[in-house]
């Protein structure tokens, strides 16, 4: 067994592990923060079904940025989208046999790489080329890009540059997933990819990615707009202000 | 006219490049020992504050969810950079909402976040220093809580949640600001934030009877603690003294006298408005809701309407529930608690109640400012939305001529008037002036557009910003209205002098036509 399977099979338990117990916490923080006051955005829905639709228009179509820029709009949702795709198509390399849908999209999957690639390359060149983003941008933020294109073109170049054994690489990952440890194929460009998907793993919870999790719990898009309907308040606030039960007992 | 520049309103609406420092100079007054006192923070700036500030931050993270969840969510996109007010007038780079809210972040991800604490430099990180708490100052008092970013986050990160906290710790180390916490001591102790003792308020409201009855011949009462009314109105206090606000505060009283029904003000509870949102202390906001939840069971009243004042709605809408309910000893069929123009406005669409010579607004054409804490942080009526609606019901009811200002102006993507969330202050005026830029070039446009010649508003700090930053942008200080008081110009009360003679003329009239 060579050391490059053992180290890069080491690494991904390693990213996997620090990714998962990483979200799991912070999902859990967010889950346990009381939001103590009705603070949603208006106009908001007053029903909770209405939450839900709101929330689908802002995580499937990003419908706040649209009407706030439309430049961000296009290079940031074609880049979640074309993600999401790709994602999808790599299904592949974790399912045998491969399900049907995932097959279907391989080629999509292969072409909406060019997709993430210029959409994360716009976002870039915005940071450079508008005053006001250049400002806010510290290095992790280019960094942050730069990870990501570096996923998108190194992925890109394994179909479209030089080709890859596939074949051993998914026989790499079903080996991992079973704890039965395979050869990985030693290509440059699959080391690069992979490393820096571990990279990207590992710093996920730790990085300004957990807006992913953390849009479920903004509290200005989430709640159901019915404080007069409704008494919302907090475990902290009753115990701090109204322990002393004389709020309860209103009838005179 | 002043010792700044007043901003020039664009041709068209343009985005600014950024300058940095511009408003660096900016900060209000600091609080005074008693005020300090008076509210439970320490009198000046404690030993060891670095520590308590970040022992304080770390209870806040654990008491708001939009606290923990906003700080670690920004992606740094950019969408709400060109979006508040006051970057707009005054292209300082910390006005722009993320910048603002990154002043706390950074400290925020230094003692908090893995990557701030062992990689600072490569996210921005920074202690928290003396320098950074007197740019905290600075800046998170030139943030008006407006939410306008929130609209336009992809996350609705709204900074006025992070301007809230800020202001929150810096109360705790001892540094306060002298406007909002003198203001909210005086309602504390005295019921309203101008510190009007009972009498006063009395005089005022005996004085405003008598005009009222030589204005219309009809004996129209203003009562104050009257045990066993209906309905209880908190209004602002600036609505007893102050211009446009009186005539709106008429306007109410009118409408109360048409529909018959018992109402009182109280003396306790003799302010709408909460500052104790401003400075993000839940402690202080509950303890001056708390004076109307006792006013109304002392007075005994039925319902509990507010008046024109707009984080005063907010509050009451979103919060009051919260803070002082449940109000089940008052009556279920109504909402608690209304808005005065929810109220009128029923009493529109019954149809049968209010009756009104349009005519008498006839000199003036309308647009209307929806408040920012009105329109961004509360609802009338029974749909999302009824708080944009509701008011320019009434507008058009009374009103012959009304015009929208641009749709991007307007609704959830209003423009602050630039004097809210306590920074209606002399001490800030450059700031104030410089923020109502965008609504004033908005103005602008209807005023060329459609011959407009008045705004009406909801809101006491709208009305009271407006009245004092107008005329740096070559308008009236008249310009602004409140919407009852278009209510109270159009009124016809039954057996008013008004009346008799719309009434008298028709008669005359219909005899010469059957002559």
């Amino acid at each position: 067994m060579s050391f490059l399977s053992i180290f890069y099979a080491l690494i991904f338990y390693a990213a996997t592990a620090l990714l998962v117990v990483g979200l799991v916490r912070k999902i859990r923080q967010y889950a346990k923060t009381p939001a103590p006051l009705k603070i949603p955005t208006t106009p908001a829905p007053v029903t909770k079904g209405g939450v839900v639709f709101r929330m689908f228009k802002e995580v499937v179509f990003f419908y706040s940025l649209f009407r706030s820029n439309k430049w961000i709009w296009l290079f940031g949702w074609v880049f979640h989208l074309t993600l999401l795709i790709v994602l999808l198509r790599h299904l592949r390399y974790f399912t045998d046999p491969v399900w049907w849908w995932v097959d279907l999209i391989q080629p999509f999957g292969k072409y909406a790489a060019f997709g993430m690639i210029l959409g994360l390359a716009g976002l870039w060149a915005r940071r450079f080329l508008v005053d006001r983003v250049r400002y806010i941008s510290a290095p992790s933020d280019h960094l942050m890009l730069a990870l990501l294109l570096g996923i998108g073109i190194s992925g890109a170049s394994m179909t479209f540059v030089a080709h890859t054994d596939i074949v051993a690489v998914k026989v790499f990952f079903l080996g991992l997933m079973r704890f039965d440890i395979q050869p990985l194929p030693s290509d440059p460009l699959l080391l690069i990819h992979l490393g820096l998907v571990a990279v990207l793993m590992i710093i996920f919870p730790v990085s300004k990615l957990l807006h992913a999790p953390g849009v479920f719990f903004s509290p200005t898009r989430n709640q159901v707009d019915n404080p007069r309907e409704q008494r919302h308040v907090a475990d902290w606030a009753v115990a701090e202000f109204e322990s002393a039960g004389d709020q309860q007992q209103s009838k005179p | 006219m002043a010792d700044f520049d007043i901003p020039k309103i664009p041709e068209y609406p343009i985005i600014p490049k950024l300058e940095e420092g511009t408003m660096a100079h900016s900060s209000p007054f600091v609080a005074k020992p008693p005020h300090q006192e008076g509210l439970g923070y320490p009198t000046e700036l404690v030993d060891n504050w670095e520590n308590k500030a970040i022992e304080k931050m770390g209870d806040l993270l654990g008491k708001y969810r939009s606290f923990q969840v906003y700080l670690d969510s920004c992606v740094k996109c950019g969408a709400c950079t060109d979006k508040c007010h006051y970057y707009l007038g005054t292209t300082d780079a910390k006005n722009m909402p993320v910048a603002r809210q990154d002043l706390l972040r950074k400290v925020y991800r230094r003692y908090f976040t893995f990557a701030g604490k062992y990689f600072p430099g490569l996210v921005g990180a920074t202690d928290l220093t003396k320098d950074v708490l007197d740019e905290w100052y600075s800046y998170f008092h030139q943030c008006s809580q407006c939410r306008r970013c929130s609209v336009f986050c992809p996350y609705g990160i709204d900074t006025a949640e992070i301007s809230m906290a800020a202001r929150e710790i810096m109360d705790v180390v001892g540094l306060g600001q002298k406007y909002c916490n003198e203001i909210i001591l005086k309602a504390q102790t005295l019921g309203n934030n101008l510190g009007l003792p009972e009498p006063a308020l009395k005089d005022t409201l005996v004085d405003l009877e008598e005009e009222v009855e030589e204005d219309t011949g009809v004996a129209v009462k203003y009562p104050l603690d009257e045990k066993g009314a209906d309905i209880l109105l908190v209004t602002p206090s600036a609505d007893f003294f102050a211009e446009p606000h009186i005539d709106g505060l008429i306007g109410y009283g009118k409408v109360f006298h048409e529909a018959g029904v018992s109402w009182t003000m109280s003396s306790k509870a003799s302010e709408a408005a909460n500052f104790g949102m401003f400075i993000g202390s839940y402690a202080n906001m509950r303890k001056l809701a708390m004076r109307i939840r006792e006013a109304a069971l002392e007075l005994g009243v039925k319902r509990i309407v507010f008046g024109e004042c707009g984080h005063a709605w907010r509050v009451a809408y979103s919060f009051l529930n919260t803070l002082a309910g449940p109000f089940d000893f008052l009556d279920p069929k109504y909402p608690v608690p209304q808005h005065i123009c929810e109220f009128t406005w029923d009493l529109i669409q019954k149809g049968d109640t209010l009756r009104f010579n349009v005519e008498e607004n006839d000199h003036m054409r309308l647009t209307f400012h929806d408040s920012c804490n009105v329109a961004r942080g509360s609802r009338m009526g029974s749909y999302p939305g009824g708080q944009f609606d509701i008011p320019r019901n009434i507008i058009k009811t009374v009103c012959n001529h009304y015009y929208d200002m641009p749709q991007d102006t307007i609704h959830d993507a209003t423009y602050c008037c630039g004097g809210g969330g306590g920074l209606l202050t002399d001490d800030l005026m450059e700031l104030r002036v410089k923020g109502a830029m965008p609504r004033m070039a908005a103005l602008k446009t209807v005023v060329e557009d459609h011959g407009v010649t008045n705004m009406a508003a909801i809101c006491a700090i709208c009305k009271s910003q407006f009245s004092k930053v107008l005329p740096y942008y070559d308008f009236g200080m008249d310009m602004i209205v409140s919407v009852h008081q278009l209510v109270s110009s159009a009124i016809v009360l039954k057996g008013s002098e008004q009346e008799a003679e719309l009434d008298g003329v028709e008669e005359e009239e219909t005899e010469e036509a059957t002559a």
